[in-house]
């Protein structure tokens, strides 16, 4: 049973498909990774899956209901939870009130303290609750994105490029945090790092495009000419 | 605490003050609750209008027409103006929220321009430019005279109290914790599952209603209603004393609309340019104090300030 499902999705800006009839199933407590060169449609695509971005056609199915036309916020109630590329914390707000803003859409009265503090524990945040946000070093930023994420207790999460400008440690951190969480949620990872990729996911999906170029396991995706051509030959082989 | 201290220390004044500085008083703790509804819905909102004298106006016309022509008494008077302000307001929000940023406030903007037309065109009922002078039946409340000084200090202060609490509770709730957070980034807190216009429209009739309960005591204790007080001047008005005192602190608006209102007062005793004395300071605090008074002091002294 697919927990979400993405049928024909399409997207137009002003003449160019940035997504183009894009079919997408991701099975109840899997781990997939998207993965494409810049340009691709990846944050599109998670964007129309999200509600950020509205489909100019196709259909987003989450858990058996028809999900294309609700708002983003009523979307997230339904269990999905959306971490930003670009760094997107209230960078005003100290690390705890920033962790209950998320937690308080599920959780209210007493238990929101404790979830507060385990989501902030889960990430190794628990010592920097009441520093600002906005003075955390960059790492720790991604960190509190990632806390603010689970404490939302999502179904789905979907994460925009996690260990963008983390370091060695902090990768090797957030590779255990995914792990521990796989089968407990799902999760759709954009990732550039292909380490990352290759330790974590179950299965990927490669876009070029604004099409689905690709799916399969690792070690298939790994084989696969098309994928060589299109995207580990490309600009971005530096990167593997 | 601090805000305790602040309604002592104006209770205070009721009794310490010279006549002609009691009086101004009491005018700047009216004013000064319509700055702090103005402050929910740019201070902590992030939405900056430009048309809330139509708030403040629909409280003062909706008093003042309740009590000259339906013949209400004071406190029906004033149910009747802050009922007005919120039906307003809540009109208004449900169209200009479609809008954010400049549109916004060009909407809010062409709105209260309306509304004074409105209240032009309407001169039969309304009196036009010139305006109204209260009748004294709608000015007793609970046999309490509101036009000798002292009964008016203490109404201006009892206002002034119930909107300063209303603000810190509302602030200090999970609602205004959540306007901040929209005011802060909004994209994010609609991705944690919120319905930030839902939001934006709550605070936004919060913020309408509390004006216009400022302008519907505004005219019952100094006993007139004219067009003046729907103009665009008194759009823009509260946005200055936020803007000086500190927006988004909760006492900011008191201190903006005291500054303000003194600066004034003491610039037309030296000179009739006294605009020109007020705009210097103007420029002056935006250069150095670029939050404003109170966004000073938290920034420089006490981060944990509401």
């Amino acid at each position: 049973m697919s927990l979400l499902s993405v049928r024909g999705l399409t997207r137009d800006f002003d003449g160019l498909r940035a997504v183009d009839g894009v079919d997408l199933d991701l099975a109840a407590g899997e781990v997939r990774a998207l993965i494409g060169p810049n340009g691709a449609g990846k944050t599109t695509l998670v964007g129309m899956i999200a509600g950020r971005i509205a489909p100019s056609r196709g259909r987003v199915i989450l858990d058996g209901r028809d999900i294309t036309r609700l708002p983003a916020h009523r979307r997230m109630r339904l269990g999905m939870a959306y971490t930003f590329q670009i760094t997107s914390v209230f960078t005003g707000l100290s690390v705890a009130e920033n962790v209950w803003l998320a937690a308080r859409r599920r959780v209210r009265g007493a238990g929101l303290a404790q979830a507060v503090r385990a989501a902030l524990a889960r990430v190794g945040l628990e010592g920097r609750a009441d520093q600002v946000a906005g003075d955390l070093a960059y790492g720790h930023q991604r960190l509190l994105e990632i806390a603010m994420g689970l404490a939302q207790r999502p179904r789905l999460l979907i994460l925009d490029e996690p260990t963008q400008g983390l370091s060695e440690g902090e990768i090797a951190a957030f590779q255990a945090l995914v792990r521990d969480l796989a089968g407990e949620v799902t999760i759709l990872l954009i990732e550039h790092n292909m380490a990352v990729v290759m330790a974590l996911a179950e299965r990927i999906t490669v876009m070029a495009g604004g099409r689905i170029l690709a799916e399969g396991t690792p070690p298939e995706i790994h084989a696969n000419r098309a994928v060589q051509a299109a995207y580990l030959g490309g600009d971005d082989a530096a990167d593997c | 605490m601090l805000h305790l201290g602040l309604l002592a220390l104006l209770l205070a004044a009721h009794f310490l003050l010279p006549a002609y500085h009691h009086g101004n008083l009491a005018r700047v703790m009216v004013l000064a609750s319509y700055a702090l509804a103005y402050n929910l819905l740019f201070g902590y909102t992030g939405l900056l209008s430009l048309g809330h004298a139509l708030f403040f106006a629909a409280g003062m016309y909706g008093m003042g027409m309740g009590v000259q022509h339906l013949g209400l008494g004071a406190g029906a008077g004033l149910i009747l103006g802050i009922g007005s302000g919120a039906v307003v307001s809540a009109l208004v929000a449900a169209l200009a929220l479609r809008t954010s940023g400049v549109a916004f406030m060009i909407v809010t903007l062409m709105f209260a321009q309306a509304g004074f037309l409105a209240i032009l065109h309407f001169g039969a009922w309304t009196r036009g430019d010139e305006g109204f002078v209260l009748a004294q039946a709608g000015r007793t409340l609970w046999g309490m005279d509101l036009s000798a000084p002292g009964t008016r200090y203490l109404a201006a202060l009892a206002l002034f109290s119930v909107c300063l609490l209303l603000s810190l509770a509302l602030v200090r709730a999970p609602f205004g914790r959540v306007l901040v957070a929209i005011r802060e980034n909004e994209e994010r807190v609609r991705m944690l599952g919120y319905d930030t216009q839902a939001h934006r429209f709550a605070a936004m009739v919060a913020s309408g209603t509390m004006a216009a309960a400022a302008g519907a005591v505004y005219g019952m204790l100094f006993g007139y209603v004219g067009a003046t007080f729907a103009s665009v001047q008194y759009s823009i008005l509260p946005l200055l004393w936020v803007l000086l005192g500190g927006a988004g602190t909760v006492l900011g608006p008191f201190i903006g609309t005291l500054f303000m209102f003194y600066l004034i007062d003491l610039g037309s005793g030296l000179t009739t340019a006294y605009m020109l004395i007020a705009g210097v300071v103007l420029v002056g605090l935006t250069l150095f104090a670029p939050q404003g008074i109170m966004g000073e002091v938290r920034r420089r002294l006490w981060r944990g300030l509401p």
